[in-house]
């Protein structure tokens, strides 16, 4: 796996994120700086890591979704490179139009860092694959501005093309809305483009990774991505 | 010459917080009127906050030295010596005043603060903690201060990039009107890589780096070290406002720098900014120093010299360059959007010279500015000790099991999940042992290493008994730290307390750092840093004396660390210590009966030692399968909390019979731990106690989904998890 993985100022969970991605893929991501106009040759996943890019001063990722290397990011979307934006990544390519929709404050207006349960909608895109359709898996949040929401068409399109892939649920799976930490319109915590090669999601695969400091089950999704880019190779 | 506009009058030295024989000693240093601007920095350098005029005397008094200290007090942080080419860096550091006036920024900033202090020195911060003390919840400003100072915290670590892995929230009527918030940051640098204050080399350029000035948070020092009166909302402009994103920016950028090998000399603007770095700086290298004001990045136009000397803005920076590296350190700043100014040199004078518009605005002896600082024996008494309360004379007015109920569900024993869910955590991906436990521990780099951190202080203990509350405090956070396996190797000391010029007051002081020192010592747990925090009084009535012990512990491979929880059923119950059932000062006496009365229970350092050694030991060969320190609330409020943290039950034995039953459950002897064995260890465990002279007995085994107590109903766990998890968010939410 070639990863790359863009730091805008402010963003703060590269250092997780590029720790994740070594331990799991035995290789270095490269590293992006905000200003830089392309993207390594051959780079094979784009990764927008979590954080405050711009303090959040104004709103969540407007200012670095209008960063000089974003548009190297479109560019590698649009011919069908895989993108992973996590938390405030999401945010970044919600404002950056690589996915639909836009993040608002938690609904309950706090910052909220707490393992939650993901259901794991489908296992047939290139970032699930590690899992089972249907699965549950506990990972960190850790955002004040998680709260997922579109207009209705678009939630209607989203959820028709099965684009939501991961939904916050109860332990057992069960939809309840005190589980949905955020207040997200239909609990969605994750979604993908309409080609399948961008995914956005809040909550934190990359901190549930090593059975020494906890949960593992963002494991799979970085196996998943190493065994998908493995076999197209 | 300097142009003396305005007059210094008696009114003006008042306002400046300067005591007339202070002037005097002004006057005598410098052989002449100070100008407006040396009056302000005079005021800057002198007031309680910088000077520590009223505590230096007793603070010598503190033990500072161990064979793993690197630096101690004296420096921006105290760093200590975690071995594979490693050491800690650590601090912890008030901001109450601002708090109370502003809490959301008074907060932050003060997170922002202590930040700097540690990457200042080289070091990546890895970790925050604090202690918060707040006024009682039935005062109409409590839960805004909660509130705010809560989003406060989490607002700036969250955005910076730190984790908030632990601390300690309370609340007593003693704090309203002077909330207390300390913030302790902890960060790990190469052992052969730390920065200091001191200047060397003459003619090397000044450099300042980070944020512009403005106006904001002026004498915020000299609001620090005074007392709140009924006006202390008007003095919300002396707050300053914090940008964590522009924090972590100077954070990159300095330890980008530092790595290129640019930095002489490095001190953070903090408290009294420019005036107080410059001079540091100076100072400690037996340099002078000449800035020229005119080269300060300002936030505004028309700022004047004093203005500039005495602004606190935050996020801010002075360095030593070394001159060759001068453009490789500027393109370094630029890249990361911050402003690099060159605003100055050091000199071979000795002294400090401010020059601003073609003016000298200030002219001063540098050293004698620290070193000539005022320094005060003031007078104290120490009050009569208390009566010690019988237990036997306690009556008990309800049930054991109702009240493990209450006070599960009071103030200070509650869960403070509402508070440390707003706090990032996880970030770094190496907390290993989250907040909700005796103590935070986080992994060092890729391990195995593991550092365990832990704040703790029980103000009502030492307002009964400043010598013994002292002593608890260290006691405590050592046992903190060793019920997770950890070796406590150093702490940092947050010292608050009321007006020093008052001598119950200042008896207070000194007895608390009479019992830290002694447990220190006993304990081979040095103090490396600190600060002190006097003055915390309004309208003459002085907030609980609340020296918050900040202790750093290691542990030599993370994965051995234990946790309070009780892992799985059938497992034996062990009680390490004596229980003699003290309910002086106990939650219990206060919380269930209504009296705050006695002394408090005695801390014997020896058993304290003995007892902890004993514990760390089993936990490290992987005999203990849980381990949990005793304290507020004694032992079957520890036991609940082993019990609520997985969800797993215990039946235990009766009280025995020569302690009333509640005083045997719910005292507060010290030196005690709970931890759990598997029941074919408990002989062997027991042998191993005897021979170390460490009292233990086996009080029950875990199992069920009840708490068990011999002769009474039994409770379901489940009740009391949520007993204990609802107080705090239904009292936020106004619905208490």
């Amino acid at each position: 796996m070639k990863a790359a993985v863009l730091v805008f100022p402010g963003i703060n969970r590269e250092r997780d994120m590029a720790r994740t991605l070594r331990l799991i893929s035995g290789r270095d991501p490269a590293i992006i700086w905000h200003a830089e106009t392309e993207l390594p040759a051959n780079t094979d996943l784009v990764v927008i890591p979590g954080g405050f890019s711009y303090g959040d001063y104004l709103r969540c990722g407007a200012i670095a979704a209008r960063s000089p290397i974003m548009d190297a990011v479109r560019a590698y979307a649009a011919k069908g490179g895989l993108v992973l934006a996590v938390c405030n990544g999401f945010q970044i390519a919600c404002e950056a139009g690589l996915l639909p929709g836009v993040l608002m404050r938690n609904a309950r207006l706090k910052f909220i860092c707490r393992d939650i349960f993901l259901k794991v909608e489908r296992s047939d895109t290139p970032f699930t694959r590690g899992y089972n359709a249907g699965q549950v898996i506990r990972v960190p949040t850790a955002h004040g501005e998680g709260n997922y929401t579109a207009d209705a068409d678009t939630i209607a399109r989203l959820e028709g093309e099965g684009r939501v892939i991961f939904r916050y649920v109860a332990p057992d799976g069960t939809r309840d809305p005190t589980f949905n930490v955020n207040g997200s319109t239909n609990a969605i915590a994750g979604i993908i483009n309409e080609r399948g090669n961008v995914l956005g999601m809040m909550p934190h695969p990359e901190n549930h990774v090593e059975a020494a400091i906890g949960p593992t089950d963002g494991r799979g999704l970085f196996a998943g991505l190493v065994e998908a880019l493995d076999r197209a190779a | 010459m300097i142009r003396n506009e305005p007059r210094i009058t008696p009114e003006l030295i008042a306002e400046h917080g300067l005591k007339a024989d202070e002037y005097d000693r002004i006057l005598k240093l410098i052989g002449r009127e100070p100008s407006l601007t040396e009056l302000g920095i005079f005021s800057a350098m002198w007031n309680e906050h910088c000077s520590y005029k009223s505590s230096k005397v007793h603070l010598r008094t503190l033990p500072t030295k161990g064979p793993w200290v690197i630096q101690g007090p004296g420096e921006n942080a105290g760093v200590i010596d975690v071995g594979d080419g490693l050491a800690c860096v650590f601090k912890m550091e008030s901001h109450n005043h601002p708090s109370y006036i502003e809490p959301y920024q008074g907060a932050a900033t003060g997170v922002g603060g202590i930040l700097r202090d540690v990457f200042t020195m080289g070091a990546r911060p890895i970790a925050c903690l604090n202690a918060l003390s707040f006024g009682s919840p039935l005062h109409p400003k409590t839960r805004h201060l909660v509130s705010g100072v809560v989003a406060g915290i989490g607002g700036y670590g969250n955005s910076f990039g730190v984790p908030t892995v632990g601390g300690s929230v309370r609340f007593h009527a003693r704090y309203d009107g002077n909330c207390l918030v300390n913030a302790m940051a902890v960060g790990i640098a190469r052992k052969d890589q730390i920065f200091y204050a001191a200047a060397s080399g003459v003619g090397m350029p000044i450099v300042y780096l980070g944020s512009k000035t403005g106006r904001d948070g002026i004498h915020g020092a000299s609001m620090a070290s005074a007392e709140f009166g009924e006006d202390s909302e008007g003095k919300r402009p002396t707050v300053q406002v914090g940008d964590p994103f522009s924090e972590k920016l100077l954070l990159e950028a300095c330890l980008e720098i530092m790595q290129k090998g640019c930095v002489i000399a490095i001190q953070d603007m903090g408290a009294a900014g420019l005036t107080c770095s410059a001079v540091e700086m100076g100072a400690k290298g037996d340099l002078g120093v000449t800035l020229d004001l005119d080269k300060v990045p300002c936030r505004e136009e028309g700022m004047s010299a004093y203005e500039m000397m005495l602004s606190e803005s935050q996020e801010r920076m002075l360095m030593v360059l070394k001159p060759e590296k001068e453009k490789e350190a500027e393109a370094i700043f630029r890249k990361w959007g911050l402003d690099f100014a060159v605003v100055g040199e050091t000199t071979p004078t000795k002294r400090f010279i401010v020059r601003h518009g073609g003016d000298v605005m200030a002219d001063l002896p540098i050293k004698e500015l620290g070193d000539q600082a005022p320094e005060y024996k003031r007078p104290f008494v120490h009050a009569a000790k208390l009566k010690e309360v019988d237990a036997e004379s306690v009556q008990a007015p309800v049930g054991i099991v109702e009240a493990l109920g209450k006070l599960l569900a009071t103030p200070d024993l509650c869960s403070k999940r509402w508070v440390w869910e707003q706090y990032d955590h996880v970030i770094l991906g190496n907390t290993v042992q989250r907040p909700g436990g005796d103590a935070a521990v986080v992994r060092i780099e890729d391990g195995p290493k593991g550092l365990a951190l832990a704040t703790d202080v029980t103000p009502r203990y030492c307002e009964a008994d400043p010598f013994e509350g002292g002593k608890q405090a260290v006691a405590e956070c050592w046992r903190n730290l060793t019920a997770v396996g950890a070796r406590p190797l150093a702490v940092t000391d947050n010292l608050n307390f009321g007006n020093p010029e008052r001598p119950e007051i200042m008896g207070q002081f000194v007895g608390c750092i009479r019992g830290i020192a002694e447990a220190c010592k006993a304990l081979d747990f040095p103090v490396v840093s600190g600060n002190v925090s006097l003055y915390n009084e309004t309208n003459g009535r002085a907030i609980l004396p609340t020296p918050s012990i900040g202790g750093v512990g290691l542990i030599d491979d993370f994965k051995k660390s234990a946790t309070l929880a009780f892992k799985r059923a059938d497992e034996a119950i062990l009680l390490v210590g004596e229980t003699t059932g003290w309910l002086g000062q106990s939650m219990y006496l206060r919380e269930i009966c209504g009296r705050e009365e006695g002394g408090p229970p005695p801390v014997d350092l020896t058993e304290e030692r003995e007892n902890g050694d004993f514990v760390r030991a089993l936990i490290l060969d992987g005999t203990a399968t849980a381990a949990h320190d005793l304290s507020d609330g004694g032992l079957l409020v520890g036991l609940a909390e082993m019990a609520m943290a997985l969800g797993i039950g215990a039946d235990l034995s009766a009280a025995p019979s020569d302690i009333p039953a509640h005083a045997h459950w719910f005292g507060e002897d010290q030196a005690r731990y709970l931890v759990t064995v598997r029941t074919a260890q408990v002989d062997a465990v027991l042998a191993r106690a005897k021979a170390a002279n460490v009292p233990v007995w086996m009080i029950g085994k875990t199992g069920g989904d009840t708490l068990t107590l011999a002769g009474e109903r039994p409770i379901l766990v489940t009740i009391l998890r949520e007993r204990f998890e609802a107080w705090l968010p239904t009292y936020m939410a106004g619905e208490l």
